[in-house]
Order: structure tokens, then sequence, then C-alpha cells
């Protein structure tokens, strides 16, 4: 379990320095795909740190549920605004 | 093979109470995450001169920090389930180092808005992140309880029974939400333009 663990961390650190420098520039893209980015590493922590991925169908459901309202909410608000 | 492994599909981590907590503080963030992006849309050039205030160098050490802590709790608890009385504790205390470094930081990042006269009153945008980041903040703390009593747990010479190890089990979950939270609220307040 730790190797998928280490590596899952490695995707998580990797990816919020692409965000972080992605951050600096303006445009609606890249925020964009920073609050996506952002969707998918809470999914990723939920599967991996919370162990939700071997977890009963409800908490897997109730995972990617939130993170597909919270993938929507973010990007209808940041462009509705 | 890990327990969730072994009890295949049909296992619930922790226990069930411990997810109405984490998703219930994950829905109740993530409504203040739609109001904040509303408030930006109402006066955008506010939010933009504003969000220049904020150093998001210190957000990405902020990320660093929570991410690895949570790598360290989720070998912390691997340790405890084969009864690893040695390494475990350890790691959950280096994990907690971690957290207590984000605390630290973010009272110097507080202090110094603080003295550049930048309070919740100064404008719509630092009420939101005095309010988010104070909220997520309570959270950390919390957190911190938490992996302190994960350490008394890890500690222990016999193997936990399956209450003792849904506890540590549901203390670890709560500080992989606490890490969750951050990875959204970094992007949304220091990154997003």
């Amino acid at each position: 379990m730790s190797h998928r663990v280490l590596a899952v961390w490695l995707v998580l650190v990797l990816a919020s320095l692409l965000s972080w420098q992605l951050g600096h520039r303006d445009g609606t893209a890249a925020s964009l795909a920073v609050l996506g980015v952002a969707c998918v590493k809470v999914r990723l922590i939920g599967q991996h740190f919370m162990e939700l991925k071997g977890a009963h169908a409800s908490l897997r459901l109730l995972l990617d549920g939130y993170v597909l309202l919270l993938a929507a909410t973010l990007a209808g608000f940041y462009l509705a605004a | 093979m890990t327990v969730a492994q072994a009890h295949g599909s049909r296992r619930v981590p922790a226990e069930p109470g411990l997810w109405v907590v984490v998703f219930g503080d994950l829905g109740v963030f993530g409504i203040f995450f739609a109001a904040y992006l509303l408030a930006r849309g109402q006066s955008p050039e506010l939010f933009a001169a504003a969000q220049h205030e904020l150093d998001a160098n210190l957000g990405i050490t902020y990320t660093l920090l929570l991410l690895t802590s949570s790598l360290l709790v989720a070998r912390a608890l691997a340790g405890i389930r084969v009864g690893d009385t040695h390494r475990a504790p350890r790691l959950v205390l280096a994990a907690a180092a971690c957290g207590a470094a984000f605390a630290v930081l973010k009272g110097f990042e507080y202090s110094a808005k603080a003295s550049e006269g930048l309070t919740p009153h100064t404008n719509d945008f630092f009420l939101y992140y005095f309010v988010l980041t104070g909220l997520h903040l309570v959270h950390l703390l919390v957190g911190l309880g938490l992996l302190g009593y994960l350490w008394v747990l890890a500690r222990r010479p016999a193997r936990l029974d399956e209450t003792h190890l849904a506890y540590a089990e549901g203390s670890a979950s709560f500080w992989h939400m606490v890490d969750a939270l951050w990875i959204v609220i970094f992007p949304l307040l220091y990154l997003v333009q």
C-alpha cells in the first residue's frame, strides 16, 4: 500500500506546483484548469488517503457525487460571476 | 493486503458518523466557496487588487506541508494496523509537526496582514479570506487534537480492537479532510484570477 500512497502524494505535489505556476497567469482557461485540478486532487485524497476507493459503494458514490458537485459549483459560479 | 481489501468493497472505514461529519463539513465549505465566487463576481477589480496582497509562495508552502502530513498519517495508519509501535507514533508526530508549522505560519500571515491594516473589515475579499482560512484553521486545530489521540493509539503495545482501529481511521480521515479543504482554498483565494 505504501508505494501507491507515495505515488499519489507525488502526483498531488506535482499538480500543486503546476497550479501554483499556472496561477500566476491571467485568464479564464488557466483559472478553470487550476480549479479543475483542485477537484481531481480532492478525489485522489478521498480515494487513496481516506481509503474510500475500496470502501462501500455508498461512500464511493458520496465522494464522486461531492467532487462532481464541487466542480460544477466552482466552474458555474466562476463563469457566471 | 490492507484491511480495506480484506473486507472487499462492502467495508466502511472508520464509522458511519465520521463520514456524516466529513461530508457535512465539505458541503458547508462548498457553499462558502460558491459565496466567495459570487462576491468576487460583484466586485472583480476589488478582488483582483486585494488578491495581490496575498503571497502565493506562502500558499504553496501550506499546501506542501498538509500534503506531506497526510502522507505521514496514511503511513502511520498502515503501521498501526500491523502493530508497529516503533515507527507509527513517530510518523504521527512528524505529521503533527507539519500541521503545527501550518498553524504557526498562518499566525504570522494573520499578524502581517493585521499590521498592514488588512482585517475582515477592510473589504469583502478580506472578509472571505479571514472567514475561510479561519474556519479551516479551526478544523486544523481540531485535527491536531485528533492526531494527539492517534499518537496515543499508535503507542499501545497490544493490537487495537475493531472499535479503536475505527477511531484511528476516523482521526486519520479527519486530518485528510483538513488537507482536502485546503486543496480548494489555496487556488480559490491565492491563485484564481
